[in-house]
């Protein structure tokens, strides 16, 4: 057995490895969600739940208001169920990262704060670490839902070839990611600054509101009010549904009457704002952590 | 007291101050830690024992002074100070739904330790612990006293030189304070030099090799246990008579009699040579003024004479802050 004295350790940041605290955070926040197995499950039926009861309710109503709409010849029309199965992958990516930073307030009440803080990490792997394990969730849920979806009806990937599918999951993937970092970058910044889980859940509700329904997750949003369109228009949640859009439906569809017409461009922007978007929740959260005290 | 050798002094503080606020948590204080002792700060709660400790252990800023450990200046090199200590918290600071083993992988991780010395690690420390038998039971299942020793094995998951404990022992009962104790000084004579912060005078007289009492944030005597209670001088001689006023007069004039302090009901001497000897002539002198003794009681200083001697007041033992002692109620989080 080796037996060292006091002092004497073998190893530390200069063994140039500590690139990749982060996975400590990371195998330890995977740990707590495998754990909690109620928690688990529910996170998982929640938007399967959401996609077959306020899905089907409102695709059974929609569709039947639209069938008379006038459609252009050769346009490609989705139902609603395939218009707002978008809109709860972003809806659930959007829960589950403003909810991904609360593991750090029970930590910093409760639990391996202090320890973490103390040791010598450096602290914007606290940040990726969360971030990292807030996107394997969402790529889990976002997979379930595209499952489910498609087992339930909805149109995703409809006459694509394989190799066009496997591209459409990436390409929902990406947007999944990037839209979730941004989240999960703004809840860790927001719980390491709070000290109440009840706080903290105070301000998520208030941010889901208007970012779920200021976006275009369930209608369009061409008719909204002109402030509330430009809301809107640059919400993240907005510009990731687009890409899921893209990328599981397709170019060009008309859902709802309205349609639906985007340029590899238009994707490219949308992408791009949601790495802007991800970019200033970072340095928001590096600047909150930087400043952190917990004693 | 003697200040130590600077070669020797694992950790220096030089005129100390930390304030929240217009409270000055810490107000001007300076001692040094020599390398391989046991080192302890003894005061009451709110004392300043904290703040001090979480400036050296890098959680606090420095505001105004200096201090280095193991070393390395806290504020220019804290990196290196974090590599060189390890911590056990005041508060318990666990994850409850982790199991022990995962609690020790997880620091040592954090500190970037290789998987076969983290595995050789882990082995030693649950052995050194005694928490073989729960190394995959979840730190909600365990006593009070395990989760304790279980952040000990912690703190020297990376064989840091200097191992601080905040209160290691607030809130256990006698028994797992003793075991507790033990270990503590296990791993001392294994090298590691510990820094100890403490309300329990008892505590700070068994382990330490030198403590500093501090008070309102002050330190306001430093020294062994038994340099500290011999300030004091030899014993302590309690008396109660029919007229304590005129007793106190007469007494004053005694050589031996190195200070006297007025009680409710009495007042305590204390002498410089063995209490037993001395006895007699007090006896015979308050008689031969004419007064009567009530009562009598000889006994050697204690911690907590020194320092009610020195703050001027009992320890107020409020035990446990709010936040751990709901720790052990809930038996975890």
């Amino acid at each position: 057995m080796v037996h060292l004295p006091p002092g004497h350790n073998t190893f530390g940041p200069g063994d140039g490895n500590m690139t990749y605290g982060f996975m400590t955070i990371y195998w330890r926040d995977m740990i707590r969600f495998v754990r909690f197995r109620t928690l688990l499950v529910s996170s998982l039926l929640q938007p399967a739940l959401w996609l077959a009861f306020f899905g089907i309710a409102m695709s059974s109503n929609f569709d039947k208001l639209t069938a008379g709409m006038p459609v252009p010849a050769g346009a490609y029309v989705v139902g609603y169920l395939t218009f707002m199965g978008a809109g709860i992958i972003a809806m659930t990516t959007l829960f589950t990262s403003l909810f991904g930073g609360i593991v750090i307030l029970f930590d910093k009440n409760w639990g391996l704060m202090r320890e973490i803080l103390a040791s010598p990490m450096d602290r914007n792997h606290i940040i990726f670490g969360i971030g990292l394990s807030g996107v394997t969730k969402s790529f889990i849920q976002a997979i379930i839902i595209m499952g489910f979806g498609i087992l339930i009806g909805t149109a995703f990937f409809a006459g694509f070839t394989p190799f066009q599918t496997v591209i459409g999951v990436a390409g929902i993937l990406a947007f999944v990611a990037m839209f979730a970092l941004g989240f999960l970058f703004l809840s860790a910044a927001i719980a390491i600054s709070m000290e109440s889980p009840e706080g903290l859940q105070g301000v998520i509700t208030l941010l889901t509101m208007p970012i779920f329904f200021a976006s275009n997750a369930l209608y369009p949003i061409d008719t909204f009010p002109e402030i509330l369109k430009i809301i809107s228009v640059y919400n993240p949640m907005t510009l990731l549904i687009t890409g899921i859009r893209y990328f599981a439906i397709g170019p060009d569809f008309i859902a709802l009457g309205k349609h639906y017409a985007y340029t590899p461009m238009d994707i490219a922007w949308a992408f791009g704002g949601l790495a802007i978007f991800s970019v200033i929740m970072f340095i928001f959260a590096w600047w909150r952590f930087r400043k952190a005290v917990v004693t | 007291m003697e200040h130590a050798d600077p070669e020797q002094a694992i950790i220096v503080v030089e005129n100390l101050e930390h304030r929240y606020g217009d409270f000055k948590a810490v107000d001007n204080i300076s001692f040094s830690v020599k390398k391989g002792e046991i080192f302890s700060f003894l005061g009451p709660n709110g004392a300043g024992k904290s703040t001090a400790i979480n400036i050296l252990i890098t959680l606090l800023f420095l505001q105004k002074g200096k201090a280095t450990v193991a070393g390395y200046d806290v504020t220019k090199d804290p990196q290196n100070v974090r590599e060189s200590i390890g911590i056990v918290f005041q508060d318990i600071t666990l994850d409850r739904d982790m199991t022990v083993w995962e609690i020790l992988e997880f620091h040592g991780r954090l500190y970037n330790m290789p998987e076969p010395e983290r595995r050789v690690r882990i082995d030693e420390l649950l052995k050194l612990v005694q928490l073989e038998a729960k190394r995959d039971a979840l730190t909600k299942r365990l006593s009070g006293g395990m989760k304790r020793r279980l952040e000990i094995a912690r703190g020297l998951m990376t064989r840091p030189k200097i191992l601080f404990l905040d209160e290691p022992t607030i809130g256990l009962d006698p028994q797992t304070r003793m075991r507790m104790w033990e270990y503590i000084k296990g791993v001392n004579e294994e090298g590691t030099t510990i820094f100890l912060t403490t309300h329990y005078m008892d505590e700070a007289d068994l382990l330490s090799d030198r403590i500093s009492i501090i008070d309102h944030g002050k330190v306001i005597i430093s020294g062994t246990s038994w340099e500290l209670k011999n300030t004091l001088g030899q014993d302590i001689i309690y008396l109660e008579t029919n007229n304590n006023g005129a007793a106190v007069q007469i007494l004053r004039g005694l050589p031996s009699v190195r200070e006297i302090k007025e009680k409710s009901h009495g007042f305590t001497l204390m002498v410089n040579e063995d209490g037993t000897k001395i006895l007699p002539t007090i006896i015979d002198t308050i008689r031969n003024a004419g007064m009567e003794i009530t009562t009598i009681n000889l006994k050697k200083p204690t911690m907590d004479d020194v320092f009610v001697f020195y703050t001027g007041k009992d320890l107020r033992d409020d035990g446990a802050s709010p936040a751990r002692a709901q720790h052990l109620r809930a038996g975890g989080r």
